[in-house]
């Protein structure tokens, strides 16, 4: 029995093509599971003009959903953000940079 | 060389661990396993074998420690009893699941309440739907002959599954019996050079263990766990007939004991199958028609071979000690009646726990048991098919 070796074919398989005890021989795949779809209702908007890219946003996010560039905040990444709010309650900017806002969830 | 000594169940599987020199023994002493881990410890001090040897704060964490140890890609063992067993519990599932072949000896003893720490098979009976394969040791001499061929059996690439070895406490872990040890080089060549399979240290082939499964596939990686324990079957038969070539004593899934013509037997596991030996002779030579089996795996079940061996007889006693409350009947007896049930002949069947917390069982009650399979097999009718020997009622 051929067993499944990448991540498409392991999400594919039947259980015989599964490698035995549970190994994923993909590994470090977390970056192709687009956690950004579990967001439900609302998204974090960066405001670059007031950031003072004390980097708090990037130190809370759970899921390194904060774009940094030599020690900038350049933005969100949307694909793995959750939408758990985190880096605008630790933003400690008068506005905040970061607000959550609504957002239209599409069920797919 | 082999040679003849006398030792007893846990020195005997100290020795066959030195023997073996694994790369990991984890583990945490409890009664009556104890002097197992303390043997392997100093083993270890004294420079005999260069196993790491690790003495967690617990059993959990011990067979945790196996866990990691198996992944990273050793060959690990460990020893427990009773309710250090019953602390590994959730991690021995987690053993299994990751299809890591851990061999475990495991000395039988009570479960409290009430607290005690003499033989019963509790313990083991308790971690049966664990995943592990179970095999059962009738004295030292099969406690040191089943842990070796664990190894072959659980490291074989078609099962990559768990094996506890098991034997009674203080019955068979603390007395004296004379015993065949087999030459180190020889112990060392029949177990053979281990090769895992996904080693963790193995960093130019990076993987992930243990990922959460949700309703998505947890289903498909238990299914696929099954078949390391349903190919079992075929390795533990190759091994025993090779151990049986190379040392000259061979097994099967089940000793059968003067069964050629019997009419009725005793179906039981572990230390007291002496005893009922002895029986089985003083009976013989009286000319009646009595046999014994003495299950050794209980874990894969064989349930066709033990039931086409049962399938000829009139009548057949299971014997165990442990009970499975709420039940119809004890484990042993369970497993055996269902695996009789698709035959068209089939014998009479009872069941009787005995030995709970180390309670002795002589050969005046293997003559009370056969007598009464004698009467059952003459009338064809079973009065009561649960009952106790040996209790005060």
């Amino acid at each position: 029995m051929k067993k499944a070796k990448t991540l498409e074919e392991l999400k594919n398989a039947t259980w015989k093509e599964l490698p035995i005890g549970t190994v994923n021989p993909d590994p470090a795949n977390s970056l192709k599971n687009f956690t950004g779809t579990w967001r439900s209702g609302k998204k974090p908007i960066f405001k670059k003009d007031t950031c003072i890219h004390c980097l708090f946003c990037w130190v809370y996010c759970p899921d390194m959903a904060i774009i940094v560039k030599d020690g900038k905040v350049l933005g969100i990444n949307y694909d793995y953000c959750k939408g758990c709010g985190i880096c605008e309650v630790e933003c400690p900017t008068k506005p905040k940079s970061i607000e959550m806002v609504k957002e239209e969830v599409t069920l797919s | 060389m082999s040679k003849i000594v006398t030792l007893n169940g846990n020195m005997a599987i100290a020795e066959a661990i030195r023997q073996i020199n694994p790369d990991v023994v984890a583990a945490y002493p409890i009664t009556p396993s104890t002097s197992i881990v303390e043997t392997v410890a100093q083993y270890v001090a004294d420079g005999l074998i260069d196993s790491e040897f690790v003495c967690p704060e617990s059993e959990h964490s011990a067979m945790s420690v196996c866990i990691g140890a198996a992944a990273a890609g050793g060959r690990v063992t460990t020893a427990t009893a009773s309710q250090g067993l019953a602390l590994m519990w959730e991690m021995l599932y987690i053993a299994a699941g990751l299809r890591l072949p851990i061999v475990a000896a495991i000395v039988n003893r009570a479960l409290s309440a009430p607290i005690n720490i003499h033989g019963d098979h509790s313990d083991t009976m308790g971690a049966r739907d664990s995943g592990w394969i179970q095999i059962y040791s009738e004295n030292a001499q099969e406690a040191y002959d089943n842990f070796i061929q664990a190894f072959r059996i659980a490291e074989h690439p078609d099962v990559r599954t768990p094996v506890m070895v098991t034997f009674d406490g203080f019955i068979i872990s603390h007395s004296l019996e004379t015993m065949k040890i087999e030459d180190d080089e020889a112990v060392k060549k029949f177990v053979g050079e281990y090769s895992p399979v996904y080693p963790l240290l193995d960093t130019d082939n990076p993987i992930t263990v243990g990922p959460i499964d949700f309703t998505d596939f947890y289903f498909e990686h238990k299914v696929n766990q099954l078949e390391g324990i349903e190919n079992a079957p075929k390795v533990i038969e190759e091994v025993g007939k090779e151990f049986g070539k190379r040392f000259g004593r061979e097994y099967g899934f089940f000793e059968e004991y003067r069964m050629d013509d019997a009419e009725v037997a005793i179906l039981l596991m572990s230390s007291a199958a002496g005893t009922a030996k002895e029986t089985v002779d003083e009976l013989r030579a009286q000319g009646k028609k009595v046999g014994l089996i003495k299950l050794r795996v209980f874990r894969p079940f064989p349930a066709r071979k033990l039931a086409e061996t049962l399938s000829r007889l009139k009548a057949v006693a299971v014997l165990d000690r442990a009970t499975s409350p709420g039940a119809e009947g004890a484990p042993l007896f369970v497993e055996t009646r269902s695996a009789l049930f698709d035959y068209p002949e089939r014998p009479k069947i009872i069941n009787y726990v005995y030995g709970l917390g180390g309670r002795d069982i002589t050969p005046e009650h293997f003559h009370q048991v056969y007598r009464k399979l004698e009467k059952i097999a003459s009338t064809g009718k079973v009065d009561q098919y649960y009952g106790y020997l040996n209790l005060r009622e």
